[in-house]
């Protein structure tokens, strides 16, 4: 029963009225933004960089070894190591500490790193850059500072019985710059990095 | 300093004629797109039976957009109810509880997308893939009708020629406005962004998880399981449509959401895209540039100050690991790749614009920060959220327009139409909502630590509560995510913010709108307060700062102010 006050206008509504109206104008829009939109974007995205969407990843000898862009946990002396995560870097249940700079517990935590870090690689706790005793975001961080990728050079060499300079060399090859110059940080990729170590 | 300008213009030059365009979509004007979009809409409107060029009052208007929310929060509630009955769900996950089903239904049907459930883990491809995205686009696009609807009341609207004084005026179609927003300005944006997104890497397939093999085999890791999926879709429309919700449960700090530099800027530009556009065409929908160039200047100024803010303050040290490394930016709960400067813009942008979506960690930014996210998503219309955050921008309008009046003795008058006592009670309201709301949810549940869940001690604990609450009631949707919120206080109360935040703030609008078209228009423009003046546009942030400051500058020392000062005093780490 719609109130018309002039042609082509209706100037209130009664809802019980307007009910199969709003649920088919809802399906509609189900099969339009979820169905069509959803499989059109992904398709076409899966057809165009197909590499990129499926996940960039990493295979050797057939075997998948993980992603480019998902950090892998790394303990031994012969490896660069990935920032700390809250999540022990898995990728199923990634997130950050959620800890404020006000909490104790984030002091505690940072203190363990760094100790660790500092007993580990030989140097002052002054001398740590900021990006290894801090949690990112993700815990899945496939990056480490150039400052963090030289602070480990010294250890990779003498477990691996390299020079200093081949190492640094390599980590050059896996360190990419800001894009255009200005977006972004340098960064070094943790993870092909390892890779390429073991493939030398 | 560089990047942030570049990306915040970049957002400017790209929403002008996207403004423009919205114009042309709105006001139903021929378009060559029309080839494209006309067929699909005629489909939809044979289907559904409506009549495209049947105008609506707005409280017809004000109906449909009731009804139609009742029937997407429906079938949101069952689909999350009882996914596990239903198709597209490969690793058979469980249903929902009914309170957290309520919780994420309620969620996305207010565009605000906050999450209690665990991302990818707890909901099936078809809850993800085809409930959650069709709510990303649908909830921006009513609330961006509204808006629409609101600035044709404004100037009586679209049968202002005809119609007498006092009878009811057309504020269009809301069904029309729905679909068009959706078909032609949100997906072909979103197509468009999934596409570019997946260039750098973000993931765009309907295959399961991958299993690596580690490179280390000693770092006690056997097989990496890594989760894909349709991510970039979703990320798309979740960055453009001031929705938040994303794939994984980090969002976008995860780096399969935002894998470069180059993704983030994208993203970081989305977030403010279609808010600013929306700037831009409201004054040329109505023919009154001034009230684009008076909302650009206000809420510009709003976001660079805010912007500067949380980038300094993010720039300093985490006090927590303060003298444990290289003197170094608050690196805590951020990514090497963007680093601190993207990280403190985007957690700026992103609670201004009711988006609520994260590329690094709120909770641990420093206070400072945290209190410019807060005060973002408290003011609520610095851009704002897609159609509600311009609403709301109406609304300080209103109110500065009805307080200049009085100071110079004129009239209060917007366009011609007066602003009177009904309008003035409705807007009394709108004052009061978010305080009463956010700190009476926040007081009752600060009263009871057992309820909180808490991950944080003293001063930032309160902060974590009423960041919930907040997010909740602006519809933004980031969290303090350390806080335990998947309970059913958590939940139910979550949901009361959410309703309460997202209707009233658009429908009595909607009435104040419908009740000012149908006045007589006064034509004596000479005595009318001039909206391009810079005194109003002072007055303006004025009646913003002090409503705000009046209603939250208390709790605010309770909380980010209170903590700061802990930290700079040397009291948070007794050792």
């Amino acid at each position: 029963m719609n109130t018309h006050t002039s042609p082509g206008f209706v100037e209130n509504v009664r809802m019980s009225g307007e009910f199969k109206k709003s649920a088919i104008f809802a399906l509609s829009g189900l099969i339009l933004c979820g169905g069509l939109y959803t499989t059109v974007a992904t398709l076409a995205g899966l057809g165009v960089f197909p590499e990129q969407a499926r996940g960039s990843l990493i295979y050797q000898d057939n075997e998948l070894r993980g992603s480019t862009l998902i950090a892998q946990p790394f303990t031994g002396d012969t490896y660069f190591h990935s920032r700390p995560s809250s999540v022990a870097h898995l990728p199923t249940d990634t997130g950050g500490s959620n800890l404020a700079p006000s909490n104790p517990e984030l002091r505690a935590i940072a203190r363990q790193l760094s100790q660790s870090v500092s007993a580990r690689e030989g140097v002052a706790l002054a001398d740590i850059p900021v990006d290894m005793i801090s949690m990112s975001g993700s815990g899945v961080d496939p990056h480490i500072s150039e400052q963090a990728a030289a602070l480990q050079i010294p250890r990779i060499a003498r477990a691996r019985g390299l020079a200093q300079e081949n190492i640094a060399a390599l980590v050059a090859q896996h360190t990419a710059t800001p894009s255009f110059g200005v977006l972004g940080q340098s960064r070094v990729n943790v993870l092909t990095l390892n890779l390429a170590l073991d493939n030398q | 300093m560089l990047e942030i300008s570049i990306i915040l213009g970049l957002a400017v030059l790209l929403a002008w004629p996207l403004g423009h365009y919205m114009t042309s979509v709105y006001s139903a004007r021929p378009h060559w797109g029309d080839v494209v979009f006309s067929p699909v809409e005629r489909v939809i409107y044979k289907v559904t039976g409506i009549n495209p060029d049947q105008g609506m009052g707005w409280k017809a208007y004000a109906k449909s957009l009731v009804l139609f929310n009742l029937v997407l929060g429906v079938i949101a509630f069952a689909v999350l109810k009882f996914q596990h009955l239903l198709p597209m769900n490969p690793d058979n996950i469980g249903p929902l509880s009914w309170d957290l089903a309520l919780h994420t239904a309620v969620s996305f049907l207010t565009n605000t997308n906050q999450q209690h459930y665990s991302g990818q883990a707890q909901l099936t491809y078809l809850s993800q893939g085809v409930l959650i995205v069709t709510l990303q686009f649908l909830t921006p696009a009513i609330g961006l009708a509204a808006c629409v609807a609101i600035l044709r009341g404004m100037v009586g609207g679209l049968n202002s020629e005809t119609a007498k004084e006092g009878e009811a005026r057309n504020l269009g179609n809301f069904y029309t406005d729905v679909i068009r927003g959706t078909l032609r300005v949100l997906i072909p944006l979103a197509l468009l962004l999934a596409l570019l997104l997946t260039s750098q890497g973000v993931p765009s397939t309907f295959s399961g998880a991958a299993m690596a093999t580690p490179v280390d085999a000693q770092a006690g890791l056997e097989v990496q399981e890594i989760p894909r999926g349709p991510v970039s879709a979703m990320v798309a429309i979740k960055q453009l449509g001031t929705n938040g919700g994303g794939f994984f449960g980090p969002n976008s700090s995860n780096p399969y959401e935002n894998p470069t530099p180059i993704s983030n800027m994208l993203q970081t530009i989305s977030l403010i895209l279609v808010p600013i556009a929306i700037v831009f065409m409201a004054g040329r929908l109505i023919g009154r540039k001034s009230l684009s160039t008076l909302a650009f200047t206000v809420m510009a100024t709003f976001s660079v100050t805010m912007v500067a803010a949380s980038v300094y303050s993010e720039r300093q040290e985490n006090a927590a690991l303060a003298g444990l490394s290289a003197a170094g930016p608050n690196m805590e709960g951020k990514e090497v790749r963007f680093g601190t400067d993207p990280s403190a813009l985007w957690a700026t942008l992103t609670t201004q614009t009711s988006n609520g979506s994260v590329n690094s960690m709120h909770d641990s930014l420093n206070p400072m920060a945290g209190l410019v996210t807060r005060a973002g998503m408290l003011i609520n219309s610095t851009w704002g959220g897609i159609g509600s955050g311009f609403i709301n921008f109406i609304v300080y309008l209103w109110i500065a327009i009805f307080i200049a009046g009085l100071m110079i003795g004129r009239t209060p008058e917007l366009f011609g139409r007066k602003v009177e006592t009904k309008e003035i009670k409705a807007l009394g309201m709108l004052i009061v909502l978010p305080a009463m709301v956010i700190l009476g949810l926040t007081a009752i549940t600060v009263a009871f630590p057992a309820l909180t869940g808490n991950s944080n001690p003293g001063f930032h604990a309160v902060s974590q509560v009423f960041y919930e609450y907040t997010s909740a009631f602006a519809n933004n949707g980031s969290g303090f995510e350390g806080l335990n919120d998947d309970s059913p206080w958590w939940n139910v109360t979550a949901v009361v913010a959410l309703i309460l935040g997202r209707y009233l703030p658009i429908l009595l609008p909607l009435a104040i709108a419908g009740w000012m078209a149908s006045k007589r228009e006064t034509k004596a423009k000479e005595n009318a307060i001039k909206l391009s003046g810079a005194t109003f546009c002072v007055t303006v942030i004025a009646v913003i700062l002090i409503i705000n400051f009046l209603s939250f500058l208390p709790s605010a020392v309770i909380g980010p102010i209170g903590e700061g000062l802990e930290i700079a005093s040397g009291n948070a780490f007794v050792e």
